[in-house]
């Protein structure tokens, strides 16, 4: 019964090629407007800025198809390399405008970022993680890897970790949003060691009695 | 001496006072706006006339376009958009200062009265925020050292204390579950700080009364320090004798100073304070360009500093 909805539901999901299309409208609308200076006061942060929020964005979603899979029965399973791919090209293009258009690729500038700012060695140790995953999200690494593919997908964890904490770790004071997005991978990593105890018999019995 | 700006003869003395006001009252009428909004029952600009001044930069001045809508202004949320769309909800008249401490006049001020004894001045000043970013503003205000006059503070008193208004009802920041800041909003300035001719309380900008966002009805600026300096919509200034806490010490005392002087050498915690972003200066293109010591002001105010170490005073 529940399958056949499921069933239902999936033939009318879109292609996997929309999610690509759709997903890159955000950076080309940013890009656009930020060559015709539309993006307001500060426009090269705002350009900067929205496209690493876009790329926590999609780590955040690509965290999220496993849980609606399991405990909602929407399985968006076979999304995840094009969300996580959109993820890793928004990191891409933020970190380029922040190489190229904030540094004007002054290496030595750069560099002492990247080692004494402690937001700026956050965002590039979530990016360094998220390469070999770009690097692997091929059927062919899936194949060569097996096994091995899916431990190395878990790097995805800190990584989006990282990206929440870049966020917050860059702004100041305590506005809402880094603080969502952080509770929102906290949360979608917390499923991931709850949610198979409460799968055990006994953990299930448990948590029932708890409710 | 004809031409020339006298010190005994102030323009509002000139002026009367009440032919300004019903000057500005005949423009916002005229303009349709009503009176209300003169009076300062919204975030309507009225024209506010003012001498030019040598301490003014012939820099480019940054547009008031990104001047209003490019606030930082925790009180009304902390998007930099968010106090343009907010602080309308915002009253500033009436207005009075609550002038206290160690003064031998300690009274409420009310804005009008203190106005009537100062002459404005326009002061094009930069303003470096300490996340970074830059703007040229034309500013119009009258030096704090005024307010000073006035209360006449005693010899023990040997710094400044400002607070912000607390009115949660008006400005949303305040009504925010979590918590930004610790209101009211609590800057300080040593006594030779506030007392310096470049410090001023502003209740204009591009020759019109301060829109909402911008700190109305009256603001501190101190061109060589961080904006964060630059307290908004002032309701107490106190002369105190300890050295006040201000909300960004008590907020992160790691990362903000009491001085927060502009400061090439001395980076933030977290970021670099070597460059900065001039605001409205090549759209995505823009080039940072080098920050300089007391933001450029450092022939007028690095003696205030000589002898301190800056590293251990930011």
């Amino acid at each position: 019964m529940a399958g056949a909805r499921h069933e239902g539901l999936t033939r009318v999901l879109p292609p996997v090629w929309l999610v690509y299309l759709i997903g890159f409208v955000p950076a080309v609308a940013y890009f656009t407007l930020g060559i015709m200076d539309r993006l307001g006061a500060d426009p090269q942060n705002v350009l900067e800025r929205a496209l690493g929020l876009w790329a926590l964005r999609f780590l955040v979603a690509g965290l999220a198809v496993t849980p609606l899979r399991r405990s909602f029965g929407l399985n968006l399973v076979r999304y995840r390399r094009a969300i996580g791919l959109l993820a890793f090209w928004y990191a891409c293009l933020h970190l380029t405008v922040y190489l190229v258009l904030d540094q004007g690729l002054d290496g030595a500038a750069i560099w002492a970022d990247i080692l004494k700012r402690p937001y700026i060695t956050v965002g590039m140790a979530a990016f360094t993680l998220l390469v070999p995953l770009a690097a692997t999200s091929n059927a062919f690494s899936i194949r060569r890897l097996g096994a091995g593919w899916n431990r190395l997908h878990k790097l995805v964890y800190p990584a989006a970790l990282l990206a929440a904490l870049h966020f917050l770790m860059l702004v100041k004071a305590w506005p809402p949003e880094p603080l969502i997005y952080l509770a929102l991978v906290a949360a979608l990593l917390a499923y991931r060691i709850v949610e198979p105890r409460l799968r055990k018999p006994g953990a299930r019995g448990r948590a029932a009695q708890a409710r | 001496m004809l031409i020339g700006r006298t010190q005994d003869i102030a323009p509002s003395e000139i002026t009367p006072k009440q032919a300004w006001l019903d000057r500005r009252r005949f423009l916002g009428a005229a303009g349709g706006l009503g009176a209300g909004l003169i009076l300062g029952h919204g975030a309507g600009a009225a024209p506010l006339s003012a001498a030019p001044s040598a301490f003014s930069t012939d820099e480019p001045k940054t547009p008031k376009e990104d001047v209003t809508s490019y606030n930082n202004f925790y009180e009304f949320g902390t998007g930099k958009s968010d106090p343009k769309a907010n602080a309308g909800a915002l009253t500033t008249s009436p207005w009075s200062i609550k002038v206290d401490g160690l003064v031998n006049k300690p009274g409420e001020y009310a804005l009008e009265d203190i106005l009537k004894g100062v002459s404005l001045e326009e002061r094009v000043y930069r303003m470096r925020c300490v996340e970074g970013w830059s703007m040229v503003i034309p500013w119009i205000g009258f030096p704090l050292s005024e307010i000073a006059k006035r209360a006449e503070p005693q010899g023990s008193a040997k710094y400044v204390r400002f607070e912000t208004l607390v009115r949660p009802a008006e400005m949303s920041g305040q009504r925010s579950i979590l918590p930004i800041l610790d209101w009211p909003y609590v800057e300080g300035l040593r006594m030779d700080e506030a007392m310096h001719p470049l410090t001023i309380l502003a209740t204009g900008l591009y020759g019109e009364t301060l829109p909402n966002q911008n700190g109305a009805p009256v603001r501190l600026v101190v061109p060589w320090k961080y904006g964060f300096k630059g307290i908004k919509s002032i309701v107490r200034i106190s002369f105190v004798e300890a050295q006040p806490r201000t909300s960004w010490m008590i907020s992160s005392p790691r990362e903000y100073g009491f001085f927060a002087n502009v400061n090439p050498a001395v980076d933030h915690p977290r970021w670099s304070q070597k460059t900065e972003r001039r605001i409205g200066e090549g759209g995505i293109f823009v080039k940072r360009r080098e920050t300089l010591p007391f933001n450029g002001y450092a022939d007028q105010v690095a003696s205030l500093y000589s002898g301190m170490d800056l590293k251990t005073f930011f």
